[in-house]
Protein backbone atom coordinates (compact mmCIF):
# COMPACT_ATOMS: atom_id res chain seq x y z
CA UNK A 1 0.00 0.00 0.00
CA UNK A 2 1.67 3.52 -0.96
CA UNK A 3 1.78 6.36 1.26
CA UNK A 4 -1.37 8.43 -0.23
CA UNK A 5 -3.59 5.05 -0.03
CA UNK A 6 -2.24 4.58 4.00
CA UNK A 7 -2.74 8.52 4.26
CA UNK A 8 -7.12 8.04 3.15
CA UNK A 9 -7.30 5.14 4.67
CA UNK A 10 -6.05 6.75 8.24
CA UNK A 11 -8.20 9.89 7.14
CA UNK A 12 -11.27 7.90 7.06
CA UNK A 13 -10.46 5.94 10.11
CA UNK A 14 -10.40 9.06 12.09
CA UNK A 15 -13.51 10.14 10.59
CA UNK A 16 -15.42 7.17 11.68
CA UNK A 17 -14.02 6.93 14.84
CA UNK A 18 -14.65 10.69 15.06
CA UNK A 19 -18.58 10.27 14.50
CA UNK A 20 -18.78 6.84 15.92
CA UNK A 21 -17.38 8.39 19.41
CA UNK A 22 -20.03 10.98 19.40
CA UNK A 23 -22.82 8.67 18.70
CA UNK A 24 -22.11 6.70 21.45
CA UNK A 25 -21.44 9.98 23.53
CA UNK A 26 -24.80 10.85 22.54
CA UNK A 27 -26.66 8.04 22.87
CA UNK A 28 -24.94 6.00 26.03
CA UNK A 29 -24.75 8.80 28.44
CA UNK A 30 -26.00 7.26 31.58
CA UNK A 31 -27.56 10.20 32.42
CA UNK A 32 -31.31 11.37 31.93
CA UNK A 33 -31.93 14.25 30.18
CA UNK A 34 -34.18 16.61 30.58
CA UNK A 35 -34.79 19.03 27.28
CA UNK A 36 -36.83 22.36 28.23
CA UNK A 37 -37.62 25.12 25.97
CA UNK A 38 -37.86 28.42 27.22
CA UNK A 39 -38.38 32.13 27.14
CA UNK A 40 -34.93 33.87 26.42
CA UNK A 41 -35.50 36.17 29.85
CA UNK A 42 -35.47 33.73 32.51
CA UNK A 43 -32.40 32.30 30.37
CA UNK A 44 -30.45 35.34 29.49
CA UNK A 45 -30.76 36.89 33.18
CA UNK A 46 -28.66 34.27 33.88
CA UNK A 47 -31.29 32.65 36.59
CA UNK A 48 -32.26 29.18 34.39
CA UNK A 49 -28.71 29.03 34.63
CA UNK A 50 -28.30 29.32 37.84
CA UNK A 51 -30.76 26.82 38.72
CA UNK A 52 -29.41 24.21 36.38
CA UNK A 53 -26.40 24.32 38.28
CA UNK A 54 -28.08 23.85 41.60
CA UNK A 55 -30.12 21.20 40.33
CA UNK A 56 -27.36 19.11 38.47
CA UNK A 57 -25.52 19.32 41.96
CA UNK A 58 -27.70 16.95 43.90
CA UNK A 59 -28.85 14.37 41.02
CA UNK A 60 -27.75 12.20 37.73
CA UNK A 61 -29.44 14.51 35.46
CA UNK A 62 -28.50 16.65 32.19
CA UNK A 63 -30.42 19.84 31.83
CA UNK A 64 -30.55 20.62 28.66
CA UNK A 65 -31.78 24.41 27.99
CA UNK A 66 -32.64 25.93 24.69
CA UNK A 67 -33.52 29.10 25.30
CA UNK A 68 -35.26 30.94 21.82
CA UNK A 69 -38.47 32.93 23.14
CA UNK A 70 -42.16 32.21 24.10
CA UNK A 71 -43.27 31.86 20.69
CA UNK A 72 -40.50 29.00 19.23
CA UNK A 73 -40.45 27.64 23.07
CA UNK A 74 -44.45 26.34 22.53
CA UNK A 75 -43.57 25.39 19.16
CA UNK A 76 -40.58 23.23 19.94
CA UNK A 77 -42.90 21.60 22.63
CA UNK A 78 -45.54 21.14 20.46
CA UNK A 79 -43.56 19.37 18.13
CA UNK A 80 -42.23 16.99 20.60
CA UNK A 81 -39.25 18.27 20.42
CA UNK A 82 -38.86 19.13 24.00
CA UNK A 83 -39.63 17.55 27.49
CA UNK A 84 -40.57 21.19 28.82
CA UNK A 85 -41.56 24.66 28.76
CA UNK A 86 -41.05 27.92 30.81
CA UNK A 87 -42.79 30.67 29.34
CA UNK A 88 -44.71 33.95 30.22
CA UNK A 89 -47.67 34.09 27.80
CA UNK A 90 -50.75 33.04 29.77
CA UNK A 91 -53.65 33.54 26.74
CA UNK A 92 -50.63 30.95 24.76
CA UNK A 93 -50.73 28.92 27.42
CA UNK A 94 -54.54 28.13 27.42
CA UNK A 95 -54.43 27.44 24.32
CA UNK A 96 -51.76 25.12 24.10
CA UNK A 97 -53.45 22.88 27.38
CA UNK A 98 -56.41 22.77 25.35
CA UNK A 99 -55.39 21.60 22.10
CA UNK A 100 -53.77 18.60 24.21
CA UNK A 101 -49.93 19.80 23.99
CA UNK A 102 -49.26 20.53 27.59
CA UNK A 103 -50.19 19.45 31.11
CA UNK A 104 -49.61 20.10 34.82
CA UNK A 105 -49.17 23.84 34.18
CA UNK A 106 -47.56 25.62 37.74
CA UNK A 107 -47.08 29.32 37.80
CA UNK A 108 -43.88 29.45 39.41
CA UNK A 109 -42.85 33.41 39.35
CA UNK A 110 -43.55 36.95 38.27
CA UNK A 111 -42.14 40.21 37.94
CA UNK A 112 -43.26 43.22 36.28
CA UNK A 113 -42.74 44.73 32.69
CA UNK A 114 -41.28 48.21 32.28
CA UNK A 115 -41.77 51.00 29.82
CA UNK A 116 -38.68 52.16 29.20
CA UNK A 117 -37.65 55.24 27.36
CA UNK A 118 -34.69 57.84 26.11
CA UNK A 119 -34.71 60.18 29.58
CA UNK A 120 -35.68 63.46 27.73
CA UNK A 121 -39.30 61.72 27.40
CA UNK A 122 -40.52 63.44 24.73
CA UNK A 123 -43.84 61.76 24.75
CA UNK A 124 -44.46 62.67 28.77
CA UNK A 125 -45.37 59.37 29.61
CA UNK A 126 -44.02 59.94 33.59
CA UNK A 127 -45.76 59.29 36.06
CA UNK A 128 -48.94 58.18 33.72
CA UNK A 129 -50.77 55.01 34.09
CA UNK A 130 -49.67 52.31 31.28
CA UNK A 131 -52.72 52.50 28.84
CA UNK A 132 -52.25 56.52 29.38
CA UNK A 133 -49.38 56.36 28.46
CA UNK A 134 -49.01 53.70 25.64
CA UNK A 135 -51.98 56.50 24.28
CA UNK A 136 -49.68 59.44 24.42
CA UNK A 137 -46.78 57.66 22.80
CA UNK A 138 -49.28 56.71 19.81
CA UNK A 139 -49.86 60.63 19.53
CA UNK A 140 -46.34 61.66 19.84
CA UNK A 141 -45.42 59.10 17.20
CA UNK A 142 -48.32 60.58 14.63
CA UNK A 143 -46.67 63.83 15.38
CA UNK A 144 -42.92 62.50 14.80
CA UNK A 145 -41.98 63.29 18.08
CA UNK A 146 -41.53 59.96 19.60
CA UNK A 147 -40.46 56.24 18.06
CA UNK A 148 -41.87 52.72 19.31
CA UNK A 149 -39.64 50.02 18.99
CA UNK A 150 -41.43 46.68 19.09
CA UNK A 151 -40.00 42.87 20.01
CA UNK A 152 -41.85 41.24 16.66
CA UNK A 153 -40.99 38.34 17.15
CA UNK A 154 -44.45 36.24 18.79
CA UNK A 155 -42.52 36.23 22.18
CA UNK A 156 -43.98 36.68 25.25
CA UNK A 157 -43.21 39.66 25.63
CA UNK A 158 -44.11 40.93 21.71
CA UNK A 159 -47.75 39.21 23.00
CA UNK A 160 -47.99 41.29 26.42
CA UNK A 161 -47.40 44.37 24.08
CA UNK A 162 -50.08 43.39 21.87
CA UNK A 163 -52.23 42.78 24.77
CA UNK A 164 -51.18 46.72 25.96
CA UNK A 165 -52.25 48.11 22.46
CA UNK A 166 -55.81 46.21 22.60
CA UNK A 167 -56.75 47.64 25.94
CA UNK A 168 -55.68 50.97 25.13
CA UNK A 169 -57.77 50.75 22.68
CA UNK A 170 -55.79 50.42 19.38
CA UNK A 171 -55.95 47.72 16.29
CA UNK A 172 -51.75 46.21 16.60
CA UNK A 173 -52.47 45.61 12.96
CA UNK A 174 -52.83 49.16 12.35
CA UNK A 175 -50.07 50.33 14.23
CA UNK A 176 -47.62 48.18 12.46
CA UNK A 177 -48.27 49.71 9.53
CA UNK A 178 -47.54 53.03 10.35
CA UNK A 179 -43.70 52.47 10.23
CA UNK A 180 -42.77 56.16 10.70
CA UNK A 181 -42.64 55.82 13.66
CA UNK A 182 -43.14 51.82 14.59
CA UNK A 183 -40.52 50.06 14.10
CA UNK A 184 -40.40 46.35 14.53
CA UNK A 185 -36.96 44.64 15.60
CA UNK A 186 -37.47 41.14 15.37
CA UNK A 187 -35.07 40.59 17.54
CA UNK A 188 -34.44 39.09 21.35
CA UNK A 189 -34.87 41.38 24.20
CA UNK A 190 -31.69 42.46 24.13
CA UNK A 191 -31.03 43.31 20.19
CA UNK A 192 -35.17 45.01 20.93
CA UNK A 193 -33.09 47.47 23.74
CA UNK A 194 -30.08 48.35 21.97
CA UNK A 195 -32.22 49.56 18.71
CA UNK A 196 -34.75 51.72 21.11
CA UNK A 197 -31.41 53.24 22.84
CA UNK A 198 -29.39 54.07 19.99
CA UNK A 199 -33.04 55.30 17.72
CA UNK A 200 -33.82 57.47 21.74
CA UNK A 201 -37.22 55.24 21.15
CA UNK A 202 -39.61 53.75 23.94
CA UNK A 203 -39.88 50.08 24.07
CA UNK A 204 -41.74 47.42 26.47
CA UNK A 205 -38.61 45.18 27.89
CA UNK A 206 -38.66 42.67 31.24
CA UNK A 207 -36.62 44.34 34.18
CA UNK A 208 -34.36 41.57 34.22
CA UNK A 209 -32.78 42.17 30.55
CA UNK A 210 -32.97 45.90 31.07
CA UNK A 211 -31.15 45.43 34.73
CA UNK A 212 -28.26 43.78 32.73
CA UNK A 213 -28.26 45.66 29.45
CA UNK A 214 -28.65 48.94 31.94
CA UNK A 215 -25.72 47.63 34.07
CA UNK A 216 -23.29 46.50 31.14
CA UNK A 217 -23.68 50.29 29.89
CA UNK A 218 -25.18 48.92 26.99
CA UNK A 219 -28.32 51.14 26.23
CA UNK A 220 -28.97 54.45 27.61
CA UNK A 221 -32.82 54.25 28.97
CA UNK A 222 -34.45 55.03 31.55
CA UNK A 223 -37.77 52.99 33.17
CA UNK A 224 -40.56 55.23 32.84
CA UNK A 225 -43.31 53.29 34.13
CA UNK A 226 -43.39 49.89 35.89
CA UNK A 227 -44.86 48.39 39.04
CA UNK A 228 -48.20 48.49 37.53
CA UNK A 229 -51.02 46.27 37.61
CA UNK A 230 -51.56 46.09 33.85
CA UNK A 231 -47.58 45.33 33.70
CA UNK A 232 -47.51 42.08 35.27
CA UNK A 233 -45.41 39.54 33.60
CA UNK A 234 -46.56 35.68 34.67
CA UNK A 235 -43.74 32.86 34.05
CA UNK A 236 -45.48 29.30 34.34
CA UNK A 237 -44.21 25.69 33.60
CA UNK A 238 -46.03 23.12 31.68
CA UNK A 239 -45.06 19.80 30.66
CA UNK A 240 -45.33 18.48 27.53
CA UNK A 241 -48.18 15.92 27.25
CA UNK A 242 -47.08 12.13 27.04
CA UNK A 243 -50.06 10.42 25.64
CA UNK A 244 -49.39 13.42 22.27
CA UNK A 245 -45.14 12.56 22.59
CA UNK A 246 -44.69 9.20 23.96
CA UNK A 247 -40.94 9.83 23.63
CA UNK A 248 -40.38 12.26 25.94
CA UNK A 249 -39.44 12.61 29.40
CA UNK A 250 -42.27 13.13 31.40
CA UNK A 251 -41.00 11.85 34.61
CA UNK A 252 -38.28 14.35 34.44
CA UNK A 253 -40.48 17.54 33.47
CA UNK A 254 -43.02 16.31 36.60
CA UNK A 255 -39.85 16.47 38.86
CA UNK A 256 -38.58 20.06 37.92
CA UNK A 257 -41.96 21.75 38.10
CA UNK A 258 -41.66 19.92 41.36
CA UNK A 259 -38.21 21.46 42.41
CA UNK A 260 -39.63 24.78 40.86
CA UNK A 261 -42.89 25.25 42.79
CA UNK A 262 -40.48 23.71 46.33
CA UNK A 263 -39.68 26.12 49.09
CA UNK A 264 -35.90 25.52 47.65
CA UNK A 265 -37.00 26.61 44.10
CA UNK A 266 -38.83 29.54 44.79
CA UNK A 267 -36.19 30.76 47.41
CA UNK A 268 -33.33 30.57 44.36
CA UNK A 269 -35.63 32.50 42.18
CA UNK A 270 -36.30 35.33 44.92
CA UNK A 271 -32.62 36.03 45.40
CA UNK A 272 -31.24 35.44 42.45
CA UNK A 273 -29.87 39.11 41.33
CA UNK A 274 -30.20 40.96 44.54
CA UNK A 275 -26.59 41.13 45.20
CA UNK A 276 -25.77 42.37 41.63
CA UNK A 277 -28.23 44.45 40.91
CA UNK A 278 -29.87 45.49 44.34
CA UNK A 279 -33.10 43.81 43.65
CA UNK A 280 -34.77 40.79 43.21
CA UNK A 281 -35.44 40.37 38.85
CA UNK A 282 -38.24 37.95 39.32
CA UNK A 283 -40.93 37.17 42.42
CA UNK A 284 -41.74 33.56 43.74
CA UNK A 285 -45.49 33.03 43.09
CA UNK A 286 -46.33 29.92 45.15
CA UNK A 287 -46.23 31.65 48.57
CA UNK A 288 -48.82 34.66 47.51
CA UNK A 289 -51.37 32.30 45.58
CA UNK A 290 -51.26 29.93 48.91
CA UNK A 291 -51.44 32.60 51.31
CA UNK A 292 -53.82 35.46 49.51
CA UNK A 293 -52.44 38.46 51.87
CA UNK A 294 -51.13 40.14 49.00
CA UNK A 295 -53.03 41.75 46.76
CA UNK A 296 -50.44 40.84 43.66
CA UNK A 297 -52.44 36.96 44.39
CA UNK A 298 -55.39 38.72 43.03
CA UNK A 299 -54.06 40.27 39.96
CA UNK A 300 -52.05 37.28 38.83
CA UNK A 301 -55.45 35.32 39.38
CA UNK A 302 -57.36 37.80 36.80
CA UNK A 303 -54.15 37.84 34.34
CA UNK A 304 -52.90 34.23 34.26
CA UNK A 305 -55.47 31.85 36.05
CA UNK A 306 -58.04 29.83 33.28
CA UNK A 307 -61.51 29.50 35.16
CA UNK A 308 -60.46 30.28 38.52
CA UNK A 309 -57.11 27.82 38.22
CA UNK A 310 -53.66 28.28 37.01
CA UNK A 311 -54.56 24.49 35.75
CA UNK A 312 -58.04 22.82 35.02
CA UNK A 313 -58.62 19.48 36.22
CA UNK A 314 -58.64 17.88 33.26
CA UNK A 315 -54.88 18.70 32.26
CA UNK A 316 -53.21 17.54 35.34
CA UNK A 317 -52.92 14.60 34.30
CA UNK A 318 -52.39 12.31 37.46
CA UNK A 319 -50.78 14.42 39.57
CA UNK A 320 -52.97 16.40 41.62
CA UNK A 321 -50.25 16.71 44.51
CA UNK A 322 -48.88 19.58 42.48
CA UNK A 323 -51.95 21.81 43.11
CA UNK A 324 -52.09 21.13 47.14
CA UNK B 1 -15.74 31.44 33.50
CA UNK B 2 -12.18 30.21 32.18
CA UNK B 3 -12.79 26.42 32.08
CA UNK B 4 -16.38 27.01 29.85
CA UNK B 5 -14.26 29.09 27.54
CA UNK B 6 -12.20 26.06 26.86
CA UNK B 7 -14.76 23.60 26.55
CA UNK B 8 -16.58 25.77 24.36
CA UNK B 9 -13.74 26.20 22.30
CA UNK B 10 -12.41 22.57 22.05
CA UNK B 11 -16.10 21.72 21.33
CA UNK B 12 -16.15 23.71 18.08
CA UNK B 13 -13.05 22.70 17.10
CA UNK B 14 -14.24 18.93 17.44
CA UNK B 15 -17.39 19.38 15.62
CA UNK B 16 -15.88 21.38 12.76
CA UNK B 17 -12.70 19.21 12.36
CA UNK B 18 -15.18 16.40 12.36
CA UNK B 19 -17.61 17.46 10.44
CA UNK B 20 -14.47 18.47 7.38
CA UNK B 21 -13.16 14.70 7.81
CA UNK B 22 -16.67 13.45 7.15
CA UNK B 23 -17.12 15.42 4.73
CA UNK B 24 -13.70 14.40 2.70
CA UNK B 25 -15.22 10.89 2.79
CA UNK B 26 -17.50 11.75 0.17
CA UNK B 27 -16.20 14.94 -1.16
CA UNK B 28 -12.65 13.92 -2.09
CA UNK B 29 -13.80 10.60 -4.13
CA UNK B 30 -16.46 13.28 -5.69
CA UNK B 31 -13.79 15.49 -6.44
CA UNK B 32 -11.22 13.36 -8.01
CA UNK B 33 -13.67 11.61 -10.00
CA UNK B 34 -14.80 15.22 -11.36
CA UNK B 35 -11.83 16.61 -12.44
CA UNK B 36 -10.28 13.59 -13.84
CA UNK B 37 -13.40 12.35 -15.84
CA UNK B 38 -14.78 13.89 -18.84
CA UNK B 39 -18.77 13.23 -19.25
CA UNK B 40 -21.73 14.71 -20.79
CA UNK B 41 -22.67 17.80 -18.63
CA UNK B 42 -19.24 17.81 -16.55
CA UNK B 43 -19.63 21.76 -16.80
CA UNK B 44 -23.03 21.48 -15.36
CA UNK B 45 -22.16 19.55 -12.59
CA UNK B 46 -19.02 21.71 -11.81
CA UNK B 47 -21.43 24.62 -11.89
CA UNK B 48 -23.98 23.65 -9.67
CA UNK B 49 -21.18 22.88 -6.65
CA UNK B 50 -19.71 26.13 -7.89
CA UNK B 51 -23.01 27.57 -7.04
CA UNK B 52 -23.55 26.30 -3.63
CA UNK B 53 -20.29 27.35 -2.61
CA UNK B 54 -21.89 30.48 -1.34
CA UNK B 55 -25.25 28.42 0.51
CA UNK B 56 -26.42 30.82 2.99
CA UNK B 57 -25.81 29.27 6.21
CA UNK B 58 -29.35 29.71 7.97
CA UNK B 59 -30.81 27.82 4.79
CA UNK B 60 -29.14 24.92 5.29
CA UNK B 61 -29.69 24.89 9.04
CA UNK B 62 -33.55 25.43 8.62
CA UNK B 63 -34.01 22.53 6.20
CA UNK B 64 -32.01 20.47 7.83
CA UNK B 65 -34.07 21.59 10.87
CA UNK B 66 -37.02 21.09 9.18
CA UNK B 67 -35.94 17.16 8.35
CA UNK B 68 -34.75 16.01 11.60
CA UNK B 69 -37.52 17.54 14.10
CA UNK B 70 -38.83 15.11 15.71
CA UNK B 71 -42.17 15.43 13.48
CA UNK B 72 -39.81 15.61 10.20
CA UNK B 73 -39.03 12.33 8.27
CA UNK B 74 -35.60 12.06 9.69
CA UNK B 75 -37.38 12.92 13.22
CA UNK B 76 -36.46 9.06 14.47
CA UNK B 77 -32.34 9.67 14.80
CA UNK B 78 -33.26 11.78 17.47
CA UNK B 79 -30.55 14.32 15.59
CA UNK B 80 -32.24 17.41 16.96
CA UNK B 81 -30.21 19.53 18.90
CA UNK B 82 -27.19 17.33 19.38
CA UNK B 83 -23.33 17.97 18.28
CA UNK B 84 -24.03 14.89 15.67
CA UNK B 85 -26.79 17.45 14.26
CA UNK B 86 -24.44 20.12 13.42
CA UNK B 87 -21.80 17.91 12.25
CA UNK B 88 -23.67 16.30 9.86
CA UNK B 89 -25.11 20.17 8.94
CA UNK B 90 -21.70 21.38 8.55
CA UNK B 91 -19.77 18.11 6.65
CA UNK B 92 -23.06 19.23 4.57
CA UNK B 93 -22.34 23.21 4.16
CA UNK B 94 -18.83 22.30 2.40
CA UNK B 95 -19.20 19.43 0.78
CA UNK B 96 -19.17 22.48 -2.54
CA UNK B 97 -16.13 23.77 -0.97
CA UNK B 98 -14.35 20.44 -0.92
CA UNK B 99 -15.32 19.55 -4.03
CA UNK B 100 -14.53 22.54 -5.71
CA UNK B 101 -11.01 22.74 -4.40
CA UNK B 102 -10.39 19.25 -4.75
CA UNK B 103 -11.59 19.21 -8.79
CA UNK B 104 -9.61 22.67 -9.32
CA UNK B 105 -6.54 21.03 -8.06
CA UNK B 106 -6.70 17.44 -10.01
CA UNK B 107 -7.83 19.67 -13.09
CA UNK B 108 -4.30 21.50 -12.82
CA UNK B 109 -2.23 18.08 -12.84
CA UNK B 110 -0.69 17.12 -15.92
CA UNK B 111 -2.73 14.15 -17.52
CA UNK B 112 -0.12 12.76 -18.20
CA UNK B 113 0.74 11.63 -14.71
CA UNK B 114 -2.72 9.40 -15.21
CA UNK B 115 -1.42 8.18 -18.85
CA UNK B 116 1.90 7.19 -16.84
CA UNK B 117 0.34 5.52 -14.13
CA UNK B 118 -1.86 3.66 -16.36
CA UNK B 119 1.02 2.93 -18.76
CA UNK B 120 2.84 1.01 -16.02
CA UNK B 121 0.10 -1.26 -14.98
CA UNK B 122 -1.64 0.57 -12.56
CA UNK B 123 -5.04 0.04 -11.80
CA UNK B 124 -7.54 2.67 -12.37
CA UNK B 125 -8.08 3.59 -8.80
CA UNK B 126 -4.03 3.63 -8.45
CA UNK B 127 -3.76 5.98 -11.15
CA UNK B 128 -6.54 8.28 -9.62
CA UNK B 129 -4.85 8.58 -6.15
CA UNK B 130 -1.48 8.99 -7.87
CA UNK B 131 -3.08 12.08 -9.63
CA UNK B 132 -4.13 12.83 -5.97
CA UNK B 133 -1.11 12.77 -4.36
CA UNK B 134 0.61 15.19 -7.36
CA UNK B 135 -2.20 17.37 -6.03
CA UNK B 136 -1.85 16.80 -2.68
CA UNK B 137 -1.13 20.42 -1.81
CA UNK B 138 -4.50 22.03 -3.65
CA UNK B 139 -6.07 18.96 -1.56
CA UNK B 140 -4.98 20.23 1.67
CA UNK B 141 -6.35 24.05 0.57
CA UNK B 142 -9.90 22.30 0.13
CA UNK B 143 -9.43 20.93 3.85
CA UNK B 144 -8.41 24.46 5.57
CA UNK B 145 -11.04 26.24 3.15
CA UNK B 146 -13.68 23.65 4.40
CA UNK B 147 -12.50 23.55 8.23
CA UNK B 148 -12.67 27.54 8.29
CA UNK B 149 -16.10 27.79 6.69
CA UNK B 150 -17.52 25.31 9.58
CA UNK B 151 -16.04 26.42 12.67
CA UNK B 152 -17.40 30.27 11.20
CA UNK B 153 -20.62 29.42 10.44
CA UNK B 154 -23.32 30.24 13.08
CA UNK B 155 -26.53 29.25 10.96
CA UNK B 156 -26.30 25.32 11.20
CA UNK B 157 -25.15 25.46 14.49
CA UNK B 158 -27.73 28.05 15.97
CA UNK B 159 -30.71 25.97 13.75
CA UNK B 160 -29.82 22.16 14.44
CA UNK B 161 -27.31 22.53 17.38
CA UNK B 162 -29.72 24.83 19.31
CA UNK B 163 -26.95 26.44 21.26
CA UNK B 164 -27.24 23.91 24.74
CA UNK B 165 -25.25 24.84 27.06
CA UNK B 166 -22.50 22.33 27.56
CA UNK B 167 -23.48 20.44 24.81
CA UNK B 168 -24.00 22.06 21.83
CA UNK B 169 -22.65 25.94 22.40
CA UNK B 170 -19.96 26.54 19.83
CA UNK B 171 -18.06 29.87 19.21
CA UNK B 172 -19.98 31.86 17.05
CA UNK B 173 -23.72 31.00 19.31
CA UNK B 174 -21.91 31.47 22.72
CA UNK B 175 -20.76 35.18 20.91
CA UNK B 176 -24.54 35.99 19.90
CA UNK B 177 -25.65 34.69 23.42
CA UNK B 178 -23.39 36.56 25.45
CA UNK B 179 -24.18 39.90 23.68
CA UNK B 180 -27.67 38.76 24.25
CA UNK B 181 -26.77 38.62 28.21
CA UNK B 182 -24.75 41.52 28.44
CA UNK B 183 -21.76 39.64 28.92
CA UNK B 184 -19.16 41.77 26.70
CA UNK B 185 -16.43 41.09 28.15
CA UNK B 186 -17.34 36.77 28.09
CA UNK B 187 -18.40 38.06 24.49
CA UNK B 188 -14.98 39.61 23.00
CA UNK B 189 -12.87 36.70 24.91
CA UNK B 190 -14.77 34.08 22.63
CA UNK B 191 -14.73 36.60 19.47
CA UNK B 192 -11.17 36.29 19.84
CA UNK B 193 -10.50 32.81 20.08
CA UNK B 194 -12.28 32.57 16.48
CA UNK B 195 -10.41 35.54 14.89
CA UNK B 196 -7.49 34.09 16.09
CA UNK B 197 -8.56 30.30 15.14
CA UNK B 198 -9.59 31.88 11.78
CA UNK B 199 -6.77 33.91 11.31
CA UNK B 200 -3.91 30.95 11.78
CA UNK B 201 -5.64 29.32 9.32
CA UNK B 202 -5.76 31.67 6.53
CA UNK B 203 -2.14 32.57 7.10
CA UNK B 204 -1.15 28.64 6.49
CA UNK B 205 -3.43 29.00 3.67
CA UNK B 206 -1.33 32.09 2.25
CA UNK B 207 1.53 30.21 3.04
CA UNK B 208 0.30 26.28 1.29
CA UNK B 209 -0.63 28.72 -1.69
CA UNK B 210 2.43 30.39 -1.95
CA UNK B 211 4.24 27.29 -2.08
CA UNK B 212 2.55 26.02 -4.93
CA UNK B 213 4.12 26.26 -8.74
Amino acid sequence: MGKTEALIVALILVAVVSVAGMIIYVKTTAKERLRISTTTSLYDTGLLEAIRSHYEAKRSIDIQIISRGTGLALKLAQDGDADMILVHAPSKEMLFLKQGYGVCRKIIAYNFFAIVGPEADPAEIRGLTTLEAMTKIVEAGRNGQAIWVSRGDDSGTHIKEKELWEAAGFAWEDLRSETSWYVEASKGMGGTLILASERSAYTLTDMGTYLSHSAAGLIDLKVLISQEEELLNVYSAIAVNQTRHPHTNFSGAINFIKFLVSDEGQQLISDYGKDEYGQPLFYPAVKPLQENTDPVADSIREYAFFNGTECPVEYRNGHPELYG
Amino acid sequence: MNSEIIEITLRSIYVSGTATLLSATWSLPLGLAIGLRDFYGKRFVKGVFNAFLGMPTVVLGLILFLLIRHAGPFGFLNLLFTPLAIIVGQAILITPIMVSFTTSAVESIDPEVRDLAKTLGATEIQASLAVLKEAAGGTLLAFIASFNRAIAEMGVAYMVGGSIPGFTMVLTTAIALQRDMANIELGLALATILLSIVFAINLTLNLIQKRRP
